[in-house]
């Protein structure tokens, strides 16, 4: 059984899709951040892959296609970027106030955190860029003597939790405006909030498309400070 | 044809991303290059909106589970997240609640002085 899903392609990507399609329809029917469809594709898939003793590669194997459309995906987000430019003109100064902050809040509560729990200087380095889109936080890692493959669990943790909490999080803080609403999801949980900010609404997902962007590269220079204090 | 015409210029600047990766050794993506690219290229008018509008949207309104193998690799991590479970789900949480909250907040704050000054 195993040997044959080990040597069939369109198992990992079968899986995934069809998963995601498994928690949309149960967050349709029982509402709750705790029925996310990502997050219980993920409760979903990997008890499959570790019952039928299929290695994390194998399943990459099909799921790599899906994953490869990313890239073109994120590309597309400068068209709703685009189409709120007059909104982005508007507010620049809000939006890069907002962004900055964020990125400051963020790298003072790692550091207070790691410190308070005593954590060493390499751990500390790796959660550094937990709010960051993937691919710049796994080479900021490395850059900075970290594990980059504990960077990206932390950055996927991070994401999952904006994807289910975003919306309550934003009612917690009276968040109402949907520039800053979709400012504070894309630099708190980067692509991965992205996702929720889109379903919200345009403003909203265009806000959080470019704080991935902007968050991101304000975390490669603010990190290099950062990684001194611990 | 329209999707495939559309898809095939978003890969164009994906390629261009990456090359500008190669050139520039930054720790950034090539998606994000390429983000800023597209944009350029739709400011500039090199790109028109409806040359692409349609695959965009609908690769972004199906972005959500092209994250899941990424996270379905968080089962080869069990073993060296044990160690530091709890103080590395507390970090994320509070961090998150922390950085979500402090932006919104900020941004809100700055749109909200900009909207009273403009009265």
């Amino acid at each position: 059984m195993s040997q044959l899903i080990q040597n069939c392609a369109s198992f990992g990507l079968f899986l995934t899709l069809g998963a995601y399609l498994l928690g949309v329809a149960l967050n349709k029917r029982f509402k709750s951040p705790l029925t996310n469809p990502l997050l219980l594709s993920l409760v979903i898939i990997i008890p499959v892959l570790l019952l039928c003793g299929v290695d994390y590669d194998a399943y990459y194997e099909g799921a790599k296609y899906i994953s490869f459309l990313l890239t073109p995906a994120t590309v597309s987000l400068a068209i709703p970027l685009y189409r709120q430019l007059d909104k982005l003109k508007k507010h620049f100064k809000a939006i890069l106030l907002g962004i900055c902050s964020g990125v400051l809040a963020s790298g003072l509560s790692i550091f207070a955190l790691c410190a308070l729990f005593g954590l060493s200087h390499t751990d500390y380095v790796t959660l550094l860029p937990k709010s960051v889109t993937t691919a710049i936080g796994m080479s900021l890692s490395a850059e900075l003597g970290g594990v980059a493959a504990l960077t990206v669990t932390a950055i996927v943790i991070t994401g999952i939790l904006g994807n289910c909490l975003a919306v309550f999080l934003c009612r917690l803080f009276r968040i109402t405006e949907p520039v800053a609403k979709g400012i504070a999801i894309g630099t708190a949980s980067h692509a991965l909030g992205t996702s929720k900010a889109i379903e919200i609404g345009e403003v909203e997902g265009a806000m959080s498309g470019l704080s991935i962007a902007v968050a991101g590269l304000l975390t490669v220079a603010a990190a290099q400070v950062f990684a001194m204090l611990l | 044809m329209k999707y495939l015409k559309q898809f095939t210029i978003i890969l164009g600047v994906c390629l261009l991303g990456e090359a500008l990766r190669y050139v520039l050794p930054l720790p950034v993506p090539a998606s994000v290059y390429g983000l800023v690219l597209m944009l350029v290229f739709l400011l500039t008018g090199l790109v028109k909106l409806d040359q692409v509008e349609s695959a965009a949207d609908f690769l972004i309104g199906i972005m959500s589970p092209m994250f899941i193998p990424a996270a379905v690799g968080l089962m080869d991590q069990f073993s060296s997240l044990r160690a530091i479970l709890l103080p590395f789900f507390v970090i994320n949480f509070v961090g998150l609640v922390i950085t979500l909250g402090v932006t919104g907040r900020v941004t809100q704050f700055v749109l909200k002085r900009e909207k009273e000054e403009r009265k």
